[in-house]
């Protein structure tokens, strides 16, 4: 097991040195990741909200699809944007096959439902106290998912990091359609995925741990904003 | 619905373009849909940049196996193919979707298996023989079950030595369904042979007790071909820089740069490009 000794100590040296291929592999991997939960909350959240306070037939259905849209498998999702995307395709001519923007439309596709999903049982909870309230004042709908919305933000938060964490972790999606090409589309978990296959298990290793320690960073900053603002909040 | 939610699906679409301009920015650059043998194995590490330098194109590789190489080239998902399964290739062409196929290297396949040798086919030049022993010895093998360049000679060879592999799948014959590291990854831990091209297990380097038990045979030639997307069937292909790619790699100054790369002093690709009949 020295591999993982030699992981530990290639993980340091690969931060240390400022390496310029292994930085732009880590800017490509949080811009990326950040644009699809960007946009998957502009998306997600207010319909998570709306699906929270509506109530209409058929309702119990769509949120059994969303919930268990949470379970895409990466590679599938990968395999239908790249149908979609191809020359062969409905949309090749917009040409974005095997570049970033084809990587974060399938991330955006993989984790709006998780932010759909979650969000909806935040929300739900959220709209169980302030229901009375919203009626005896007759606010209409887009003024009470605003509200929610708004007040529930400390909360979404954890359900933006859940997809931010889902999103930088996949490989399946992005390897399919951004096709890891050096310099253009290469991410941390297909750097990861390439160096796994040549068979230098240290450096695989290496990435792996330089790509948790973003993500705990990123984690722990948004904790910090959290618990900062909510402390500001109810001050 | 209302014209908010349209101005909201523009604005998304808006963020979705500004990041994606970089793909696009990189002025002349074509998409060559090739093997993980060859990336995998740094020679286009090498080459690329040579290229580059002279005509100022990039090339952007796809590195997949050579039959999902195949099969994104006929969707028109790239400007250049270069792969290695000529019988693949050459219908690849038949049917329109190249234009013309140019031999451009080779080197050979060669059978690695554990140094304990269960089959004990070590030293032998007679790849089919091999497979024979391995097969009657019910001896560990990984296959690539990929339906690659490497997976469809593998499956030429047991035909060769009449051996139906497919039929003893899951237990001596383990097809990995993956790429050729992982391959040889799971060969070198579960002490299985495997068949892979010279190029990746130089490069490999997770050998592990295992090491080269057949090799020199014929049969075991891998011949890789390199052939242009057809315009004609995909209007998107950038042929003209498609084409100054392989008339650069076909040219003396592309052979002799093929030549030039090894690995701890080895050769790993061997230039015998031909403009062919034309």
């Amino acid at each position: 097991m020295q591999d993982f000794g030699q992981a530990f100590s290639l993980a340091f040296a690969l931060v240390f040195s400022g390496d310029a291929d292994l930085l732009e592999i880590i800017v490509l991997s949080l811009k990326v990741s950040l644009t699809a939960v960007g946009l998957s909350c502009a998306i997600g959240l207010p319909l998570g909200a709306g699906l929270a306070i509506s109530r209409f037939p058929g309702r119990g259905v769509v949120l059994v699809v969303v919930n268990a849209l949470m379970g895409l498998p990466p590679v599938v999702v990968g395999l239908m944007v790249y149908l979609t995307l191809s020359n062969a395709g409905p949309f090749g001519w917009l040409q974005l096959l095997y570049s970033p923007s084809a990587m974060i439309i399938a991330q955006t596709v993989l984790i709006t439902p998780i932010i759909a999903a979650l969000s909806t049982q935040v929300i739900s909870d959220l709209h169980a106290e302030y229901a009375e309230q919203f009626r005896s004042l007759s606010v209409s709908p887009r003024h009470a998912v605003t509200a929610l919305l708004w007040d529930a933000r400390f909360s979404l938060m954890t359900v933006a990091l859940a997809g931010f964490g889902r999103a930088v972790a996949e490989v399946g999606a992005v390897i399919i359609v951004g096709g890891n090409i050096n310099h253009l589309t290469r991410v941390m978990t297909t750097a990861i995925a390439l160096e796994t296959s040549k068979g230098d298990l240290a450096l695989a290793l290496a990435l792996g741990i330089v790509l948790m320690t973003i993500a705990l960073v990123v984690t722990a900053m948004v904790m910090t904003m959290r618990r900062t603002a909510t402390a500001y909040a109810y001050a | 619905m209302t014209n908010r939610m349209f101005l909201h699906m523009a604005s998304l679409l808006a963020i979705l373009l500004s990041v994606a301009s970089p793909a696009q920015a990189a002025d002349k650059a074509i998409i060559l849909q090739s093997t993980t043998s060859t990336a995998n194995s740094g020679l286009y590490d090498h080459l690329l940049p040579l290229f580059t330098a002279r005509t100022g194109i990039t090339v952007h590789v796809v590195a997949v196996g050579t039959g999902q190489a195949i099969r994104n080239a006929r969707n028109g998902d790239g400007d250049v193919l270069l792969v290695h399964a000529k019988a693949a290739e050459e219908k690849f062409v038949a049917d329109g979707y190249g234009v013309e196929r140019f031999d451009v290297m080779y080197n050979d396949f060669i059978i690695v298996g554990p140094a304990s040798d269960p089959a004990m086919v070590g030293g032998s030049q007679d790849a089919t023989a091999a497979l024979k022993a391995i097969a009657k010895a019910k001896a560990l093998f990984a296959s690539r079950g990929d339906n690659s360049g490497t997976h469809k000679k593998e499956l030429l060879l047991w035909t060769a030595a009449g051996v139906e592999p497919t039929a003893a799948s899951g237990t001596w014959y383990r097809e990995t369904g993956s790429g050729m590291g992982a391959t040889l990854n799971v060969a070198a831990g579960m002490s299985a042979y495997a068949l892979t091209d010279r190029g990746t297990w130089i490069s490999f380097k997770n050998k592990g007790d295992a090491k080269i038990q057949v090799e020199g045979d014929a049969a075991l030639f891998n011949q890789y071909g390199v052939m242009l997307v057809n315009p004609a069937k995909h209007p998107n292909v950038k042929a003209k820089w498609g084409q100054a790619f392989i008339d650069w790699i076909l040219s003396e100054d592309g052979q002799a740069a093929i030549a030039a790369y090894n690995l701890g002093g080895k050769q790993l690709f061997f230039p015998n490009g031909s403009r062919g009949a034309s």
